[in-house]
């Protein structure tokens, strides 16, 4: 950014500028709704347009909304505003169009139950193969088929009380006088019966935290479908991946076309497959969000076979600042239920002592545990 | 600051801040400006202690207008936020009608028009701010967004963008000139996108070296600029080490004042170590700082 003094646009063409600007930050992967590009428009005018630092600072306040997206906005506005011969007019083709993957598996599902009947049969017993088959040994289809068991489980976390109150049902709790004064007035001022309320109940948050450095390539996918199944399925579900950097992908999981969900999450990780720095990165988890709020209370799970090429001692002292916020920390291991394994690798022994529960994760049967310790 | 001052500059809203004692850069300098000229609310996200609260407090000074805030916390609702009926005079008030016989001669329909009027209405800060009558709008401060929950945030928005509150019992509450409205977040969750497309966004930073040294020579008392001086330089170096909880501008001030209550001339590190707990709060984060080094740290800003 450097700052240019004179007329750097003349504003009679200021629309077609402003208008350019925006789609360029579009193409480079900003969310700029149309309500923001007006506002940026009449910031404009309250800052003028003559100093190129005034566009910059005014393009800031209105069309960036976290401090992610900075940088992009940083190069995009140089060369925008600095090169404006050649603005970004070349939008890259968007992966809009959904696949009919899901029609398919509904189509499978239903079709053959309902029609067919001896389908139903074929299809249960390999349901249950399914179960106990470890994920790195799968075809696709039968990862499909989990994932579609997958979506049907269950994940509750245990309850805590909220600040929140709620009526009680019977004579308990905190009296609510609100509701006993509107009661009174039914029968002329004469408080008959005492209203109370309880405090409500609500779930505490989970976080799932999986490893997709190259060791845990064979399970990642499968474990990203259990995650995308765990978003969806309930409120106040976060998710990150760990490579060598940290990836947050509650969003990107979001959708509910499992396809498209993967294909999001799978785009937005850089680093699949890659190295593993599992101790510098739980330490970016903690600083930027666990330690802060994020993980307090809640149930956090962390997906990974324990390999850190760094500092066991890192991981060690992450695990531990993390299991002092948070309410129970979850280990899933796929490689813990390999024969002859133990916990050694550095990381993992590192880890252990922090770890509220230890478990596999290697196939369907080990992730129903899964949601039945996080439930616990 | 009066309502016909139209056209302000965004070199004229620093100066206006820096005279009630706070150093904007250009990017809240004008991130302030359009809030002000486009009537909306401000969004002020980045580390605990850069100053965000800060800002509101600073704005209330300027313009002269009430400083209103809501803490957010989670669970937070309606009753604590916008407003609350005041169930016992209520209670009291239909005893007494009773007691005088005045209950006898009125129908349930009046007695309970009675008990819902303004005087019974207890006001909570959403509801001020709105319902500020005539003069200078007030303030809107509203705390740590982040920490309440998705509900609220809800109905946060519908407030922010008619500035109105209903209330049932009694109508709606309509400001006459929106309040200035300043939301803090310090990103321990994202807040919800409808939300911040209403908002103006700033990410506030830590000051840079001079900034920080003249922060902290106006929020301390006879404290020797040298001290100021290597105290700013010093915080700077512990931002940079990776803390877990890197010392904010509140705590510079903070060390700052202590060293200067010590009667100290000039930052040693004897008086580093005696006086660390003031500027770093976690014995994890005190630990890596001696592992660095205090001596050198305090070295290095000596040369400052």
């Amino acid at each position: 950014m450097t700052e240019t003094e004179g007329a750097l646009v003349e504003s009679r063409h200021l629309d077609h500028m402003v208008v350019g600007f925006v789609a360029a930050l579009r193409d480079a992967g900003l969310t700029v709704p149309v309500g923001s590009t007006i506002v940026f428009r009449r910031s404009l005018e309250l800052v003028g347009v003559d100093r190129s630092l005034a566009v910059y600072w005014a393009g800031r306040a209105t069309l960036v909304t976290c401090p992610e997206d900075l940088d992009v906005f940083d190069a995009v506005f140089d060369a925008y505003w600095q090169h404006r011969d050649q603005p970004g007019e070349q939008p890259e083709p968007e992966i809009e169009h959904l696949t009919i993957a899901l029609d398919d598996g509904a189509d499978d599902g239903e079709g053959g139950e309902v029609a067919d009947e001896p389908d139903v049969v074929l299809r249960w017993s390999p349901a249950e193969v399914l179960r106990e088959k470890d994920f790195a040994l799968c075809s696709n289809d039968e990862l499909e088929e989990a994932q579609r068991l997958m979506m049907r489980m269950r994940f509750a976390t245990r309850l805590r009380p909220s600040h929140r109150h709620e009526p009680a049902r019977h004579d308990r709790g905190r009296d609510d006088l609100r509701r006993t004064v509107r009661e009174a007035l039914r029968t002329e001022g004469e408080p008959m019966r005492r209203a109370t309320t309880v405090k409500r109940q609500q779930p505490r948050r989970l976080v799932l935290l999986l490893d997709v450095s190259g060791s845990m390539e064979s399970y990642a996918r499968a474990l990203l479908r259990f995650i995308h199944a765990a978003v969806v399925a309930r409120r106040r579900v976060e998710a990150f991946a760990l490579g060598t950097r940290l990836t947050r992908l509650t969003k990107e999981l979001s959708s509910h076309d499992p396809d498209q969900a993967f294909r999001q999450a799978t785009g937005a990780v850089v680093d699949w497959s890659g190295g593993t720095r599992l101790g510098a990165v739980l330490t970016d988890f903690n600083d930027q969000w666990g330690v802060r709020g994020m993980a307090r209370g809640a149930v956090v799970v962390v997906l990974s076979d324990g390999w850190d090429r760094g500092d066991p001692g890192v991981l060690g002292e992450q695990m531990a600042r993390l299991h002092r916020v948070a309410h129970r920390v979850v280990w899933v291991n796929p490689l813990k239920s390999t024969p002859g394994y133990a916990p050694l690798a550095g990381g993992m022994a590192a880890a252990l002592p922090h770890v509220d529960e230890f478990i596999e994760g290697h196939n369907l049967a080990s992730l129903e545990q899964l949601a039945a310790v996080v439930a616990a | 600051m009066t309502e016909q001052a139209v056209s302000r500059t965004v070199a004229e809203v620093r100066c206006a801040l820096e005279e009630h004692d706070y150093l904007a850069d250009e990017g809240l300098a004008t991130a302030v400006l359009l809030a002000l000229e486009l009537q909306r609310p401000l969004l002020l996200e980045g580390e605990p202690g850069v100053g965000k609260t800060e800002v509101a407090k600073t704005l209330a000074r300027w313009t002269g207008g009430e400083l209103i805030r809501l803490q957010c916390y989670e669970g937070i609702d309606i009753g604590q936020a916008v407003y609350e009926w005041d169930y016992s005079r209520q209670l009291l008030h239909l005893r007494t009608a009773e007691a005088t016989g005045d209950a006898a001669g009125v129908d349930a329909e009046t007695l309970e028009n009675e008990l819902y009027s303004p005087r019974f209405l207890v006001k909570r800060p959403l509801l001020q701010a709105i319902d500020h009558g005539d003069g200078q709008p007030p303030v809107l401060l509203i705390d740590e967004v982040d920490r309440a929950d998705d509900e609220f945030e809800a109905y946060l928005l519908e407030m922010l963008s008619e500035y109105a509150i209903s209330v049932p019992e009694l109508g709606r509450f309509e400001a006459p000139v929106p309040p200035i409205v300043v939301i803090t977040s310090n990103r321990t969750r994202d807040v919800h996108d409808a939300l911040k497309r209403r908002c103006l966004y700033h990410w506030v930073e830590h000051p840079g070296l001079e900034r920080e040294i003249a922060i902290i020579a106006r929020r301390t008392t006879e404290v020797p600029d040298r001290i100021i001086r290597q105290v700013a330089a010093a915080v700077g170096q512990f931002r940079t080490l990776g803390l877990y909880k890197p010392p904010g501008v509140a705590e510079s001030i903070d060390w700052a004042q202590s060293l200067g209550r010590l009667g100290a001339a000039a930052l040693d590190s004897t008086l580093a170590e005696a006086t660390l707990g003031t500027v770093i709060k976690y014995r994890e984060d005190q630990e890596r700082v001696r592992e660095h080094g205090l001596d050198t740290i305090v070295e290095q800003a000596l040369r400052a």
